[in-house]
């Protein structure tokens, strides 16, 4: 509770500076809105839906590109640990590719899909893969030997050691490289938003982009907003219950 | 009979099974490594009767933990046979089960679900029977109260102890171990000994342990084999004949060890002469 409050009390600091630097007309007031008028910005796009429009359709393209990646990551990393012609391909291959900042895929996208929804997947899909392929593949390479020795002797065998010792125990290793796929999935895709205008959809990334062209600085502010309340609930949601899970099985410190 | 009833699959799956008799006939098995072939176990042969407690003793390096792999099927000897019951070993198999040095538990299970691994694995059991078996073993290492705990939160103590259910729940013939007690400390290890010798007397398993504590082989061995080294091979065999449970302090205890550690030595010495 007392942590809570702590941290209420550090954002109603941060937008009281705000506040105060718009009250002293440091910058003009079109370059910096009134933490007000962000306020009503949002107001209104909550109300007449198009804030919820374009977060769903922004959420469906990163769900669906993040978990193709996560389907074809897993197999992939398991391949690349278990086969060292595999590791000497696809590893390095994935291990160049990650080193590639996700936003690079946005112009080969556009080029080779055009302005669909095809593009945006393959920037989301991109940014995932990577990630999960060489955390798998260095989650699976740390399990202890001992651990196979021993399902061994208990009767284990190749798929049934695969499935219930060797993949639980990469856990840690695989749902810290989920992670890092979602947020480089999440950074592509809101590039890519910026960048392509589709008239399959309406995203985040656009309602920003159009924030700027028509000088609309509460828009902008405003989309940012919701563009990191949506990365900090993910964690939050997504990933921080796992997190807890692992800390307190394993009893490594949170 | 009544329909339906799975009635006493449980108390068949805790009967005692017979123990195995172990056969090793003339096993060599060398390993390649930087200073060239080096030969760990030569031409070793040995027979344990069913319910022995056989232990093996040596200084660390002289293949008595290799020997112990061959035993459990996880490696195959260059030449030589290992029969259990009549029957070649190829591979691992529940019918032998290893105890490693490091308790290697499970830290993504729980206490239970550590000692119900094996037992899934075993077919023609219900969801019931399994958690039944179980906490049958968790009680008898005297673990009922940690079967929620996690792996972390035990002593080390306590983890060779749920590893020791975990190798009895699939009901084992041979039991393999490999100094588990090696990384304890001495008032845990000596409690333990206890606990094993009460085990095995109640459930009737073969075991061959493998350890370079004279004393604690002696404690819980009816034979004691000692090996030497460079090759591995078994230089002297002792019977001991003390009446259990035993007390690791007596001095009748003290008096076998000491006959041994004698041995081990001299032979230490004979081996560093022919090296000269």
């Amino acid at each position: 509770m007392k942590r809570f409050l702590l941290a209420v009390l550090f954002f109603a600091v941060l937008i009281a500076l705000w506040e105060w630097a718009f009250f002293a007309k440091i910058w003009s007031p079109v370059l910096l809105p009134a933490p007000q008028q962000v306020a009503e910005y949002l107001k209104t796009v909550v109300t007449d839906g198009t804030l919820f429009q374009a977060t769903v359709i922004t959420m469906r393209r990163l769900l669906i590109g993040y978990v193709i990646g996560l389907i074809g990551g897993l197999p992939l990393g398991l391949l690349t640990a278990r086969w060292k012609v595999f590791h000497d391909t696809i590893g390095t291959l994935a291990l160049g590719l990650q080193t590639l900042p996700s936003v690079c895929w946005v112009p080969l996208a556009l080029l080779w899909f055009g302005q669909t929804e095809a593009a945006m997947l393959f920037v989301v899909v991109m940014g995932t893969l990577w990630s999960v392929v060489i955390a798998t593949d260095t989650g699976v390479r740390h399990v202890p030997p001992i651990y196979r020795r021993a399902a061994l002797t208990m009767g284990s065998k190749r798929l049934h050691i695969w499935l219930k010792v060797i993949l639980p125990a990469a856990l840690p290793f695989i749902v810290s490289g989920m992670k890092q796929g979602w947020a480089f999935a999440w950074r592509s895709l809101m590039a890519a938003e910026i960048f392509v205008t589709i008239l399959t959809g309406f995203g985040l990334g656009q309602l920003l982009h159009y924030g700027r062209e028509l000088s609309a600085m509460d828009q902008v502010i405003g989309i940012m907003l919701v563009i990191v309340v949506i990365g900090l609930l993910a964690d939050k949601i997504l990933f921080s219950p796992v997190e807890r899970f692992l800390h307190r099985r394993w009893g490594t410190n949170p | 009979m009544r329909f339906g009833h799975k009635t006493g699959s449980v108390t068949e799956e805790l009967a005692l099974v017979s123990p195995s008799k172990l056969a090793i006939d003339k096993v060599s098995k060398s390993f390649r490594s930087r200073a060239g072939t080096v030969l760990a176990l030569d031409r070793v042969s040995l027979n344990v009767a069913e319910a022995e407690f056989v232990c093996i003793v040596g200084a660390s390096g002289c293949g008595k933990s290799t020997l112990l792999n061959i035993i459990a099927g996880l490696e195959k000897p260059d030449s030589g046979t290992v029969l259990a019951d009549g029957k070649p070993v190829t591979a691992p198999g529940r019918e032998r089960l290893v105890m490693f040095q490091e308790p290697a538990l499970f830290p993504w299970l729980d206490v239970l679900g550590n000692v119900l691994f094996p037992l899934k694995l075993k077919p023609n059991l219900t969801k019931k029977d399994r958690r039944d078996v179980a906490k049958y073993y968790l009680e008898l290492v005297e673990l009922t109260r940690f079967e929620r705990s996690n792996i972390h939160e035990l002593s080390g103590g306590m983890k060779q102890r749920v590893a020791l259910a975990r190798a009895l729940a699939p009901n084992p013939r041979v039991l393999l171990m490999d100094e588990p007690f090696a990384a304890l400390d001495a008032l845990t290890r000596e409690q333990l000994y206890g606990d094993l010798q009460r085990i095995w007397k109640s459930r009737r398993k073969t075991i061959v342990f493998v350890t370079h504590n004279v004393r604690e082989a002696v404690c819980l061995g009816d034979r004691v084999l000692l090996f030497s080294p460079h090759p591995g091979r078994v230089q002297e065999e002792f019977i001991i004949e003390l009446p259990r449970p035993r007390d690791l302090n007596s001095v009748e205890l003290a008096t076998y060890a000491s006959r041994i550690t004698h041995a081990l030595k001299s032979g230490a010495q004979s081996e560093a002469a022919t090296a000269k």
